[in-house]
């Protein structure tokens, strides 16, 4: 499958200033760790659909973490 | 799949230092963005300065330099005078430019310097640790204005893009904020022209970005921004302040 | 043009640098160097140079570390106190490794102290001045013809180096006029690339210009590759004059104008069969330690002279190790010491009284030694 919006979770800080921002409400925070050692921000597989690509969430991101893609 | 939203590629791929959720990250990809849009990335140089923003050499893929306190306006000057095809920028915090540095930044502005000034703005130190800066606002509390700063004691907030805007050798001279994407979208439109201006020859342009500083606020980065858009941008109101050359 | 112009020094100076290269100058005004700033500002715009007054003398010389990154061939020009306030970035110049020019018209110290010669900043000059483990190559010409030929060996050395060259002039070196004659302006064309200058990244990997290096072992490496490049210098770049080192039994130590001073006292009791010679260093830093081993076994004594109360001594003392007594006599402030002082103190040397050092407490009595 391919996904509409992308993490690179290894670069995520945890903020969730991404999480604030969707419209969807569909970027959730994993309970695991990324390297860094923060609980980096996704978006589940099942709701990539519900993406509308606003790209709203990588305009926010202060890492450069999310890339957004539209069908 | 069409890109709707890509990693600028003047960015480089490692992880900043910044804290989680600090604006400076927003305001070096709204730089990086223009630097691809424009496709100067081959002759930008960059001028780091002293504070959070002294590593800002680790996370542009151009040629840079690192200043000392308060002179990056100054070191772009030698830069740009010796490179005049170059696209020569500073990024400087509110410590470094609008306390230590102020003779070099209005001078730079003064001599209608064709360099292009990033000017963080989140009323505090942070590098140093969350001291009072000249930005910090009246009753704000900081490590060395641990009940709030007083004017009787320490004076009023500095207001660098009004006062730049009195200069005659200034040709753009803007703020905006980063606290949402509508604002971070705006800011990035001011940046793209302030890099315009210096491509057309046109003269010293400054990008004031109210930011925030979580860590040192004492606030969760979305807390921060609330602050910031409740407290700072009444304080210093946003807008385009002088675009031309007579003031 | 090989003919002999008569010219003010910090003039000639500043058309030695132009002859050398030099095509940006950022300057401040301050006396007595400003001839150096308007002539360059004449100047400059002919070669298709720049000349930038600055705002002061710390955005002067940080234009100069901007500049010299981006790889233009740069010189800078103050007096004492504005070299005072350039400290900070002289010492990020060094410890970014970039190279340039400074020249300093050294005027009485400390604080605004006055407007006339002196040499009272040879420890700044040539022990640090700024922060850090760091070296400036260090030349001080005794004639404007000197400064004039050391000029483009300085900028050579600059960039080879890749060090900033402090031309350290006594205030009667760019005030007084004399004959000079200029080499032949340098061909800009066959000066050596500069890989490492933020020219902008096209087709290459970026450059950084910084000192910045926060990881103690990554400091530790770069401060010990400085002195080793340190350590280069000091064994090629050692410039000094000895005259009479052949028979002569008592030296003069002295440089810059002085040394012209002491060498006109040495004539006149070398006609009298008095065996005395000079030393003079040229380059301060490195300082000139093999000279004292060429006249030590005969030497009987050395007399420093300089217009300080004693900063060169010291490493006159360091040189000659505690084989030989080592005098000092001095003026300040732009006093001047005269040829009739200067043999008084020689005459005491060799009738092994220990000379006093200064004028001043022959007449309010006391001495400090």
């Amino acid at each position: 499958m391919e996904r509409r919006v992308r993490f690179n979770e290894d670069h995520c800080k945890s903020c969730e200033l991404c999480v604030s921002v969707c419209p969807k409400k569909i970027i959730k925070i994993r309970t695991g760790l990324n390297r860094l050692g923060y609980h980096p921000a996704y978006v589940p597989d099942e709701d990539q659909e519900k993406c509308i690509s606003c790209a709203l969430c990588a305009r926010m991101c202060p890492d450069a973490v999310i890339e957004v893609w539209r069908p | 799949m069409i890109p709707v939203y890509t990693r600028p590629k003047s960015l480089t791929d490692v992880v900043s230092h910044y804290c989680p959720g600090c604006t400076h990250g927003i305001a070096h990809r709204l730089v990086a963005e223009t630097i691809d849009e424009l496709g100067i990335q081959g002759r930008t140089v960059g001028v780091a300065s002293v504070g959070c923003s002294v590593f800002a050499y680790n996370y542009f893929d151009v040629d840079f330099q690192q200043a000392a306190h308060g002179r990056a306006p100054a070191v772009a000057t030698g830069i740009k005078r010796v490179r005049p095809d170059a696209i020569v920028f500073t990024y400087q915090g509110d410590g470094d430019l609008a306390s230590i540095g102020m003779a070099e930044i209005v001078h730079a502005a003064a001599r209608g310097e064709n360099i292009t000034v990033i000017f963080i703005n989140n009323a505090i130190y942070g590098m140093t640790g969350g001291q009072m800066a000249p930005t910090t606002l009246v009753g704000q509390k900081t490590t060395t204005s641990p009940f709030g700063r007083d004017p009787r004691n320490q004076g009023y907030p500095v207001k660098i893009s009004e006062l730049l805007a009195t200069v005659k050798g200034a040709y753009y001279v803007a703020r905006f904020s980063l606290h949402d994407p509508a604002n971070i979208q705006r800011a990035k439109q001011g940046i793209k022209k302030a890099f315009q201006y210096q491509m057309e020859g046109k003269g010293f342009s400054l990008v004031e970005l109210l930011s925030t500083c979580s860590t040192n606020w004492g606030m969760t980065p979305l807390n921060a921004l609330k602050w910031l858009e409740e407290n700072m941008v009444p304080e210093y109101p946003l807008g385009e302040f002088k675009t031309g050359e007579v003031s | 043009m090989s003919e002999s112009v008569l010219m003010k020094g910090n003039e000639a100076l500043a058309e030695a640098a132009i002859r050398a290269g030099c095509r940006y100058y950022f300057g401040y005004p301050i006396t007595p160097q400003n001839e150096i700033s308007e002539y360059m500002a004449r100047r400059l715009g002919e070669v298709g140079g720049v000349f930038v007054q600055a705002e002061s003398e710390v955005s002067a010389i940080n234009m100069v570390y901007g500049a010299a990154g981006a790889g233009g061939r740069v010189m800078i020009s103050s007096s004492s106190p504005g070299i005072s306030l350039m400290q900070e970035a002289i010492s990020y110049i060094a410890g970014a490794e970039l190279p340039c020019v400074i020249v300093n018209m050294c005027r009485g110290g400390p604080g605004l102290g006055g407007i006339q010669p002196s040499q009272a900043d040879y420890f700044q000059a040539t022990k640090g001045g700024g922060h850090g483990d760091y070296r400036l190559i260090v030349l001080g010409p005794a004639t404007i013809q000197e400064g004039c030929d050391l000029m483009a060996t300085a900028f050579e050395m600059a960039d080879r180096y890749r060090n900033p060259v402090m031309i350290l002039g006594d205030g009667m070196i760019g005030q007084m006029m004399e004959p000079v004659v200029f080499p032949e302006p340098l061909d800009l064309t066959k000066l050596p690339p500069k890989p490492w200058a933020t020219s902008g990244n096209e087709g290459r990997k970026k450059n950084l210009i910084s000192s910045i290096y926060l990881d103690p072992e990554e400091l530790d490496a770069h401060n010990w590759r400085l002195e080793e490049k340190y350590r280069k210098i000091r064994e090629n770049e050692v410039r000094y004059e000895i005259l009479h080192g052949d028979d002569a039994e008592w030296f003069f130590v002295a440089y810059g104008t002085v040394a012209r001073i002491c060498t006109a006292v040495m004539q006149k009791l070398r006609r009298q069969g008095i065996k005395v010679g000079l030393i003079r260093p040229i380059s301060l830093w490195p300082f000139p330690d093999e000279a004292f081993e060429k006249v030590i076994d005969r030497a009987k004594g050395f007399l420093t002279v300089e217009m300080s109360t004693g900063q060169m001594v010291e490493d006159v003392r360091l040189a000659v190790d505690g084989r030989r007594p080592v005098y000092f006599y001095g003026r300040t402030g732009g006093a001047v010491p005269t040829p009739r002082s200067v043999e008084r103190r020689l005459r005491e040397m060799m009738d092994g009284k220990v000379p006093s050092q200064t004028d001043y407490f022959d007449r309010v009595g006391g001495a400090a030694r």
